[in-house]
């Protein structure tokens, strides 16, 4: 299955890009595991996912919980906290 | 959780990289109309300093799509937990120098409790839930601001019992 990743702010800023298409691997299956396998795929995303705590996520324009199933997501945005207003 | 606006509400939400003017937006939102009692009206301007050091300018981005839909969400809210008559959120985004305006929330209701209250809530979640973040330009380079414990407070205290947080 292919989906879209979007990254913000610093997150976008430490993966390099503001978007890509990814191949979602066997066995990851909710947005925390998305994070750990984006972890492990270079320097850049370790040092972007390195606290995935402070991490949120979005799924198809929608906040989400890490434990949130991936199923048939489109689009997953990854974003440190929000500072707007 | 799915809300909707009345017919009877104005709502308008509008992000843009242009300044807004406030009294008139306000101003738009009551005219003709005999049956509102109350407006309020709140700017978020951009400060000069931050932790006591000046700040060049701050830069908003945004996740487009989704930063419309979350606002129209908490908008739509608003409406049915308070009798508004009218509401306008306005956010900008790119370059923004001290001195210059923000973020706009404009209420309009029959009497003033509702309407200073929907816009706070309405300011509260915009702080913390819309996908917009900011970034510092000081002497030094640039910084993202981080989100503050005190904003995830405010916002939630209009959490009603029982509904997840992250939906």
């Amino acid at each position: 299955m292919i989906i879209k990743l979007r990254y913000f702010a610093w997150v976008r800023e430490r993966v390099g890009k503001p978007e890509e298409d990814i191949e979602v691997p066997p066995g990851v299956a909710t947005v925390a595991q998305l994070m750990v396998w984006l972890a492990s795929r270079g320097e850049e995303y370790a040092h972007a996912f390195a606290n995935p705590k402070v991490i949120r996520a979005a799924i198809d324009r929608t906040h989400v919980r890490p434990d949130t199933a991936i199923g048939n997501a489109g689009e997953i945005a990854f974003f440190p906290p929000m500072t707007g207003g | 959780m799915h809300y909707i606006i009345p017919m009877t509400v104005t709502a308008t939400v509008r992000l843009q990289r242009e300044p807004f003017d406030a009294a008139a937006e306000a101003a738009m939102l009551t005219r003709g109309r005999t049956d509102a009692g109350a407006v309020v009206t709140f700017t978020g301007i951009c400060r000069g300093a931050e932790a006591g050091e000046p700040i060049a300018a701050l830069t908003l981005e945004h996740y487009p799509g989704m930063a419309e839909t979350e606002i129209e969400r908490h908008v739509a809210e608003a409406t049915e937990r308070w009798p508004l008559l009218g509401v306008t959120v306005i956010h900008r985004f790119g370059r923004i120098v001290p001195g210059e305006d923000i973020v706009l929330v404009v209420t309009v209701s029959s009497h003033r409790q509702a309407a200073f209250a929907a816009a706070e809530f309405l300011m509260d979640y915009l702080k913390t839930r819309a996908p917009f973040w900011k970034q510092v330009e000081k002497a030094g380079g640039t910084t993202w601001v981080d989100a503050k414990a005190t904003d995830d407070a405010a916002a939630e205290r209009w959490a009603a019992p029982g509904r997840d947080a992250a939906e």
